[in-house]
């Protein structure tokens, strides 16, 4: 039978939940960096035991940690357990934190400055990784959305990363902070298509690369953010909050932005808003069925300034259309008196059938449903607040 | 030898129980101390100090003999206390925060 893997990375520390794939009962484990803000912890689809995750400090910086065997030993890159810690020459080693922009003239990417708050220029400064997406087929091979944004890769297994400055040439001095800081949280890589990869900044918007990183276009058009930016329909500068695809529809996207839910049926090159019957459209996560390419799954959330549920309500809103009409699904979730958030990376779907959905709170509860989202049920209710939940199915 | 009190979270990170000791050539310095502490433990590069600038990260402070050096010059002198091992160098996250 298979099993299933959670990766949930929490305010103090990651976990790691354990079930068949009944996905009645679970095991914990954790925490692990207990007391360091774990952001995002991801697995290799080419090897689900080679996990990496992004442990961070406002105090002591960036650390990846990177683990071999599913989980239960950790090491950061570059200095594996029971290794010496320098290299032969006496140099040190253990460079898996370091990442710096790229500024050097063989590139001629300059690191130039994006707007500040009050819509000053501000330098680039790196503070930390959201999001780690490992490559579809090669387990060294890793990708790193950080903040302030930019993309990074490690071809090591984690080890030293450079930065696909590129990127920063789409608009890069028109790109600003949201509320939780500029950073890139999403990658979304494309099966049929290796060269092909799509990511989105908060408040940038989305941006596609057909030449495996090294040139980007941005791809906003159709994008309205009235209340938010100067030019309502700018070209960047559009504070989305996650883009999702099906693998086997690499065409179709699904996006929540900051208000709106939006799917373009051409890669990004226009957008059209679905947020139909929704209470409200305004939200973080955005997922789609595992089996159901027009099935897709938001938690709406009451506004910018009130990050909560809607009347305290904690409702799963499922489209089996594509977006527009909705479903509200709440058996199972507390329908009074709910005041939690869910956010950009903390939900997600697993691969069996019927289909498994995962969604972590702020307050820390991590909600699991085995049929499609028509119930749901607690594995644990008292974790520090979830910044991410991943799941992996293990044969 | 010098001695180096790390914070809970740095002492995890470099796998390390208690105090350290560093074997430091030359002059006793704020840099010579961090040089030979990541030369021996290369997981804390970047924790302490950022790695292509050099400077102390801002929630990071150093104090030694019930005094804070934290904005001292890194390449200024260190006690003569700690220099002789007699105190120790310590690293220490800022309050902010709890």
């Amino acid at each position: 039978m298979s099993k299933i893997r959670l990766l949930v990375g929490t305010r103090k520390g990651a976990f790691i939940l354990t079930s068949d794939g009944t996905r009645r009962q679970w095991d914990v484990t954790g925490p692990h960096f207990g007391g360091w803000e774990m952001y995002h912890l991801k697995g290799s689809p080419a090897e689900p035991n080679r996990l990496y995750a992004s442990q961070t400090s406002s105090w002591f910086g960036q650390i990846i940690q990177r683990s071999d065997d599913g989980g239960k030993t950790w090491h950061q890159p570059g200095t594996p357990p029971g290794e010496p810690i320098t290299a032969p020459d006496g140099s040190p080693k253990g460079e898996s934190n370091k990442f710096v922009y790229d500024s050097s003239p063989e590139t001629g990417k300059p690191l130039t400055t994006h707007q500040w708050y009050d819509g000053t220029q501000h330098p680039w400064e790196f503070k930390r990784v959201w999001h780690l997406e490992p490559s579809l087929n090669d387990p060294d091979t890793v990708y790193a959305g950080v903040e302030d944004a930019a993309l990074f890769v490690s071809k090591d297994g984690g080890q030293n990363w450079q930065e696909l400055s590129g990127l920063r040439s789409a608009k890069g001095h028109l790109w600003q902070p949201g509320a939780g800081g500029m950073c890139l949280h999403t990658i979304v890589l494309d099966r049929s298509n290796p060269r092909r990869m799509f990511i989105a900044i908060s408040a940038a918007g989305v941006f596609r690369t057909d030449d495996g990183g090294k040139t980007w276009l941005p791809a906003n058009r159709g994008l309205k953010s009235k209340y938010e930016l100067p030019d309502p329909d700018a070209e960047v500068g559009h504070c989305v909050h996650r883009i999702a695809m099906h693998p086997s529809r690499p065409n179709v996207l699904f996006m929540q932005k900051h208000w709106d839910v939006l799917r373009s049926d051409n890669a990004g090159e226009s957008w059209h808003k679905v947020s139909g019957n929704l209470p409200t459209d305004f939200g973080f996560p955005i997922d789609v069925h595992a089996h159901e390419p027009d099935t897709i799954y938001v938690i709406p959330i009451k506004s910018d300034s009130e990050h909560y549920p809607p009347e305290g309500k904690l409702r799963v809103y499922r489209s089996r259309m594509g977006g527009n009409e909705w479903e509200a699904l709440t058996k199972g979730l507390p329908q009074r008196d709910c005041y939690v958030n869910v956010l950009r990376d903390a939900m997600t779907v697993d691969s069996l059938d019927p289909c498994g959905l995962y969604f972590g709170t702020t307050g820390g509860q991590v909600y699991s449903s085995a049929d499609g989202g028509d119930s749901w049920t607690p594995i644990v209710r008292d974790f520090p607040a979830v910044f991410s939940v991943e799941v992996q199915v293990l044969s | 030898m010098i001695r180096v009190v790390l914070p809970a979270h740095l002492r995890t990170l470099a796998r390390v129980d208690g105090e350290l000791k560093l074997d430091v050539k030359g002059p006793v310095t704020q840099r010579t101390v961090l040089d030979a502490l990541e030369a021996h433990y290369p997981m804390l590069r970047g924790t302490i100090r950022d790695h292509v600038t050099q400077q102390r990260r801002p929630f990071v402070r150093f104090f030694a003999c019930e005094e804070d050096l934290s904005h001292e010059s890194q390449d200024a002198p260190l006690p003569d206390a700690v220099a002789t091992g007699a105190e120790p160098f310590l690293i220490v996250g800022a309050m902010a925060g709890g």
